[in-house]
């Protein structure tokens, strides 16, 4: 056990480099001797559908894969589903937004060497005739409760994403109940863009991510009518992603060494930049976070964590 | 610059896609149906003619049983091979999950029940009179499987059709087990047509989705008109 987390300390620690020499000595004899023999191998990432319908993750993997020949096969799920999916060791590394998901996620020994990445924010959008008069609050749980208070359409996601789990925390902190909610709640179960058309053609409300919204706004009457802490709105709309790999002793078959080699490479200087410098129509969608001054980098091994590797 | 060709640059610069893009979806598409809908006639077709030739109690019992399945939701095809090929699942150590192999699974099992569903009913209907004749003048089992399926030959293209038809406008199941993978270069890996609309769509490119959604369309009229017509040169009795 404590050789096992010394190992991930280790791996975690050095990062790329690790990840790399790991992964080299792993492959050998099986590929040709020419190059590095990680190239051709793949990783499969679940990831939200935020990041994904943004062409985001297209512009980082392109970079990565010219830099390592390892190409990233990318499945975009929402949240909870991406997590299910890395719970049964169907994914390799996962890159989400929903903290307290992820903790659970970390909690139960699926994943290991959780790294902050990027962050963006939520808006509250709406019709631009504005029925409930949300706009100009300054609070998302007072724009909630304007929502609640007139029966105003409101679009949720309804599908576990990052969103649902933040629009459910929100509810939440207005205190408004299940026995609040009527018709005028409407669970789409559905991505970010389906959400925000059926809320566009419904006259509706919807919490939507910046990212998301921006990329769809020439097609969409929705407007900002609460903005999120990148506008100077409040904290309760922050949007943080993080980048989870999974735990190889959980998962045999999982490619844990190019898994931190990819968020190695998110989290450099480099993949960094590319995240800070992607912009849709000029509008920089999501800002970069790993390279903080003090990076929230959890080496999160939980303390009762033990029978999975005692297998063998 | 061949003349006259001019009013036709702007189409092209509009549209919205790589071509590399365009292929390898359509590529991924054909080959993930075809190849499903080969060996489901594979499986089905000899099934059909065991069952339409023997008499065995029962048989009414497993015809309905097969026409069920042709009925059978997509999604939980897709759900259910999703948990087979899964790392957890009694498949997983293929690991599939994710690949065009998983939806060639699905296809099959989606496609095997129309093909031998309708193949059985066109073998049944072949006239008895016509077995009949093929034993008397010495034939083996053989022959006169053959000279049933040169009888059925249209019921049994139909067949192949309406299972070709199932498998590429299928959209839940190969979104559920393929995971409609495309690589930042613009090739497919595991997306079809269908779950390329169904991204368009979802980002609220609805122009995009119509474009595919022809595409698809002309794609199925061509390989029924590609059939059809091998259906109609091999014609005639020997």
């Amino acid at each position: 056990m404590t050789i096992q987390r010394r190992e991930f300390l280790a791996l975690a620690g050095s990062g790329v480099v690790a990840g790399l020499a790991g992964c080299t000595a792993m492959s050998d004899g099986g590929e040709d001797d020419d190059g590095p023999a990680i190239n051709g191998e793949s990783i499969t990432l679940t990831t939200t559908t935020s990041t994904y319908d943004t062409g985001l993750l297209d512009e980082v993997n392109a970079s990565f894969e010219d830099r390592y020949g390892v190409s990233v096969e990318t499945v975009s799920q929402g949240t909870g589903a991406a997590l299910e999916t890395a719970r049964n060791g169907d994914s390799d590394v996962v890159l989400v937004h929903a903290r307290s998901l992820e903790d659970e996620f970390l909690r139960e020994g699926y994943g290991v060497n959780r790294r902050d990445l990027m962050f963006n924010d939520f808006v509250v959008v709406g019709p631009s005739d504005d029925p409930a008069a949300i706009g100009g609050t300054e609070s998302a749980t007072e724009a909630f409760d304007e929502i609640a208070a007139t029966e105003s359409t409101f679009v949720s996601r309804g599908d576990e994403s990052g969103t649902h789990t933040k629009e459910l925390a929100i509810w939440d902190a207005a205190e408004t109940t299940d026995d609040d909610l009527g018709e005028w709640y409407r669970e789409a179960g559905q991505g970010m863009g389906e959400v925000l058309t059926q809320a566009d053609q419904s006259g509706g409300y919807t919490l939507a991510d910046r990212g998301t919204y921006l990329s769809m706004q020439s097609d969409i009457d929705l407007e900002i009518l609460v903005e999120g802490p990148i506008e100077g709105g409040p904290e309760l709309l922050a949007n943080p992603y993080g980048i989870v790999a999974v735990n190889p002793a959980v998962h045999e078959n999982v490619e844990y060494d190019l898994a931190m080699a990819y968020i190695g490479y998110l989290t450099s200087a480099e993949g960094q930049r590319l995240i800070g410098e992607y912009a849709v129509d000029g509008e920089q969608l999501f800002f970069p976070e790993a390279l903080a001054e003090e990076p929230n980098f959890q080496q999160y091994v939980p303390e009762d964590w033990g029978g999975t590797t005692d297998d063998d | 610059m061949i003349p006259g060709t001019g009013s036709l640059v702007p189409l092209l610069i509009e549209f919205p896609f790589e071509w590399t893009y365009i292929r390898s979806i359509v590529y991924v598409s054909l080959y993930v149906s075809l190849v499903a809908v080969a060996l489901s006639t594979l499986c089905g077709l000899p099934v059909a003619l065991l069952i339409g030739f023997a008499e065995f109690r029962g048989k009414r019992l497993l015809a309905s049983l097969i026409n069920t399945g042709m009925g059978f939701p997509s999604v939980v095809v897709g759900l259910l091979v999703l948990f087979a090929v899964s790392n957890q699942g009694p498949l997983g150590s293929f690991e599939l999950v994710f690949t065009r192999e998983a939806m060639i699974v699905s296809q099959f099992v989606l496609a095997a029940p129309v093909i031998t569903g309708v193949s059985l009913a066109a073998v049944s209907s072949v006239d008895q009179g016509v077995r009949d004749a093929a034993f008397a003048i010495g034939g083996t089992r053989f022959d006169v499987a053959l000279v049933t399926i040169k009888e059925a030959r249209y019921g049994i293209a139909t067949a192949v059709l309406a299972g070709f038809g199932r498998a590429i406008s299928e959209v839940g199941s190969v979104l559920i087990v393929g995971g409609n993978i495309a690589g930042p270069d613009g090739e497919s890996y595991t997306r079809t047509l269908t779950t390329a609309i169904q991204l368009e769509a979802r980002q609220g490119r609805f122009e995009t989705a119509l474009i595919l959604g022809a595409l698809l369309v002309a794609l199925v009229l061509l390989v029924n008109a590609i059939v059809v017509r091998l259906g109609s040169d091999s014609g005639g009795y020997r």
